[in-house]
Parts: C-alpha cells; structure tokens; sequence
C-alpha cells in the first residue's frame, strides 16, 4: 500500500498530548493502523513527550513510596497485551467503535447512492462518521465550518486538487470547498471526523441536513 | 495539501492567543536556575542509572529495590506533569502512585528498543490524565505485529535512551517561549495555531532511526511467513 497523503506534525503532536477532541484521535488512530511513516512520526511526539516528562519535577508526598510498594504487594502482572481484532477495511480502534466489522455497521441513506453510519463519541469537539460512496458517484458540494479529516478505507475518491486512495488522509478547513468524487469501480468507503457539521451549497442537500446529521 | 495543512488549526482554534500566557510568568521564577540544575541531574542520571535495566529487574524477578528506585525518579516528575496539566496536587499525587503501580502491573509490555523508559511513563501518564481530567477518549492504533523481544539488542536500548536525553537536552536549548510553547502542548494547554511546524527539535533523526526499525521488522516477519 503506498500512502501519499499523511498527518501534520501539528496534529501528530496534539495527538500524542492527548489535546485532541475523540473523533480527530479515532481518525488519526486509525490512519496509524495503516501508516507506518506516520506511526513512527507518532512515536517521535512521544519520545519528544518522555524528554518533556523528565524536566521538571516537584515533591511527592510522604509516606508516598511505601504506600506505593504496599499497593503493588501481590499485584499481578501483564503477561501480554490483549489481541484486538481488525478485518480487511476497517483497523482495530475503528472495530472497538463499530461493534464488530465491516457488516455491523449501521447504515443510513442519506440520497443519491450515498450512505452513512455516525459513529458514537463521548465529547462534542467533533463528529466521526463512516461513509460510503458508490464507484463513480459524488459527495453533495461542500464547504467545512472548522477542520475535517478524511481517512479512505476502501477504494478511493478524487477532489479537484488531489487523489486519496486506501490509507490516504485528506485534511482539510474552512477555506476548502471541494467536490469529492468516488472513482468509478469499487465503492469507497471513509471514515471521516468534523469539526462542527458540514455546510451544503446545494439548496436541497442544506435543508436535509438536520435530518442526517451531516 | 501545505496550504491546507498550516491553515487548519487557525481555523480550529482562534481562541487562546499566545499574550495571554506571557513565557515568564509560565515558566515561574528561577525556572532557569532549576532547568540547568534539572539539566545535571539528568546528566548524572544518565551515567548512573540504565532505567531500562531496573524495569527488566521488576519485570523479571519482581524486584522490589529496581522499582523503588524508578519511584524516586519518575513518580515526582509524573506528579509535576500532572499539576501542569491542571490536576490539583492531591489528584496529582494519587494518579503518579497509580501511573507508577501501572508500570509495575505491565512491565513485561515495555519494549525498550522502541521506547526510553521516559517515554513510556509518559505514554501511562498521558492516558492516566486522560482518564483523571475526562477529556476525552484517545483511540489507540492497532498494535504492531510483534511484541518487545524478550532479550532486546543492547545497542537499540541504549539509542533509545539517548533519544530521548538529546531530545531533552536539544528542549532546554530552545529559546524560553518557543520551549514553552512545546511543554504547555504536551500539558494539554495550548490552543493548537500556537505550535510551531518547525521547532529545530532534531525529531527527523528518531522518526528515521524508528521508520529503519519498522523496515527491518517488517522483512523479518516476511520471511517468518515465507518459512512456514
């Protein structure tokens, strides 16, 4: 798989603090699933986080070691991390979400040949949904309020600037207005995190919009 | 794709200007004094301790010494990081005591060839704060196909620790408010506009070093599957 399209340091790095609202941190768990440039990158931020760690240092409290010692007494350790599953479209953290694969998603028409599963997170930064986009087909005309990542799962889709295919992330913010395509053949599906809900050009496609939560 | 890209968090934050936390009044007084004192200590640390070597003692003989020791350094500078990120120093307290019990419980997943003993603490510490400041959840990605090696390579364990004291060494050379910069992203406290793409930090020489490692581990496990 050759990947062109990656994660910024910017986000790599709001992503190793933890600085990120869930929907961007599925998105970009996911695209590292796929990515190994980008997990090593990910991993950079960490190391960078380790030497952060070590600067600086304060008092514990007293007693705060035996109390410690006391609590690890008879503690069982790890033996090996628990196996997590994945299937041939969709990573792990995406499964841990859909409850399962690719056929548990719950699909809803949202018109013209294009399908949706909005997927369930715990704070309100940011939306994550899964799409899924018949070969040759597009996505309504849309502009975004706020950042939007879209990471292909499945077959690939095309803007007016760029391709992304399997693995690709598309970032893009409020001064992207783009029509994304699916390239003919097979359907493309992504998994894609908004910050806020999209905005339609179309008159019919807006008026839909409270109704599917796009 | 670039045009994009820097754009983005402008638009995803524009609250928070950096004025607002001026770089001295972030950093405290005498934090200079205390970075360059922090900056010995950690220099003897290193010619002193293998920290690498103690969490193999607990993961191998549970050895009560080895993580008394690994206490004394990293549950303080775990607290400190906490507080920084907006714990209390009671919240703060207990979770280094549970991020430190954590290390004892997953010894034997610490792969040292990947990661400084610092970096993995700070991996605990960061999800540990997730859980305590409820934030928000933090999907992690699939793990990779291999686990650490139970003998790991000398040389890759000793690179990784180096890593992580150049990275240390390369953030305390950093002018004061670009350094505050980074330490105030990794504290959860930083609108995202304000960090720098480029930071001189030298993090393309650990991102090829672990992209060689990923390489040669791939080819391995391909001709693992070829044998069979």
């Amino acid at each position: 798989m050759t990947i062109k399209h990656h994660l910024s340091d910017e986000l790599l790095m709001a992503y190793a603090a933890a600085d990120l609202p869930e929907a961007f941190n599925l998105v970009i768990a996911a695209h590292l699933s796929l990515c190994d440039e980008c997990r090593a990158r990910s991993m950079a931020f960490d190391a960078l986080g380790g030497a952060v760690i070590e600067d600086s240092t304060c008092e514990m409290d007293e007693g705060s070691l035996a109390a410690c010692l006391a609590r690890i007494d008879g503690l069982a350790q790890v033996e090996t991390a628990a196996p997590r599953r994945a299937d041939a479209v969709l990573p792990a953290p995406l499964l841990d979400y859909v409850g399962g694969g690719l056929d548990r998603v719950k699909w809803r028409a949202v018109g013209m040949g294009v399908r949706q599963a909005i997927l369930p997170t715990g704070d309100k930064g940011a939306s994550a949904r899964l799409l899924y986009i018949p070969g040759g087909a597009a996505m309504p005309d849309h502009g975004h309020r706020g950042l939007e990542l879209t990471l292909v799962l499945q077959g690939a889709f095309r803007d007016e600037a760029d391709r992304f295919g399997r693995g690709d992330i598309e970032i893009a913010d409020a001064s992207v207005e783009h029509t994304p395509v699916a390239e003919a053949g097979m359907d493309c599906i992504c998994l894609a995190a908004t910050q806020g809900s999209l905005k339609f050009n179309a008159l019919l496609p807006r008026l839909a919009q409270p109704f599917f939560r796009i | 794709m670039a045009r994009r890209q820097c754009m983005m968090f402008d638009a995803m934050s524009p609250e928070k200007p950096d004025a607002l936390v001026p770089p001295q009044l972030y950093a405290g007084r005498g934090a200079a004094a205390d970075r360059k004192r922090g900056n010995l200590r950690l220099a003897a640390d290193a010619e002193q301790t293998d920290w690498s070597a103690l969490v193999f003692r607990v993961r191998d003989h549970q050895d009560r010494t080895a993580f008394a020791a690994l206490f004394r350094h990293f549950a303080p500078r775990v607290k400190a990081f906490l507080m920084k990120s907006g714990a209390s120093e009671a919240l703060a307290e207990e979770c280094a005591q549970d991020v430190m019990a954590t290390l004892w419980q997953k010894a034997k997943l610490f792969d040292a060839e990947r990661a400084s003993v610092a970096t993995w603490v700070f991996t605990i510490a960061r999800n540990r704060r997730i859980d305590a400041l409820r934030k928000s959840r933090r999907p992690e990605p699939e793990d990779l196909p291999w686990g650490p090696e139970p003998e790991p390579d000398q040389a890759e364990v000793f690179e990784a620790q180096q890593e992580t004291e150049r990275l240390g060494a390369a953030l305390s050379q950093l002018p004061l408010k670009q350094r505050a910069l980074i330490e105030r992203a990794y504290f959860g406290d930083l609108s995202h506009s304000e960090i720098a793409a480029e930071t001189g930090l030298p993090l393309g020489t650990i991102k090829s070093r672990i992209r060689l490692a990923l390489d040669r581990l791939r080819q391995q496990m391909d001709v693992k599957a070829t044998e069979r």
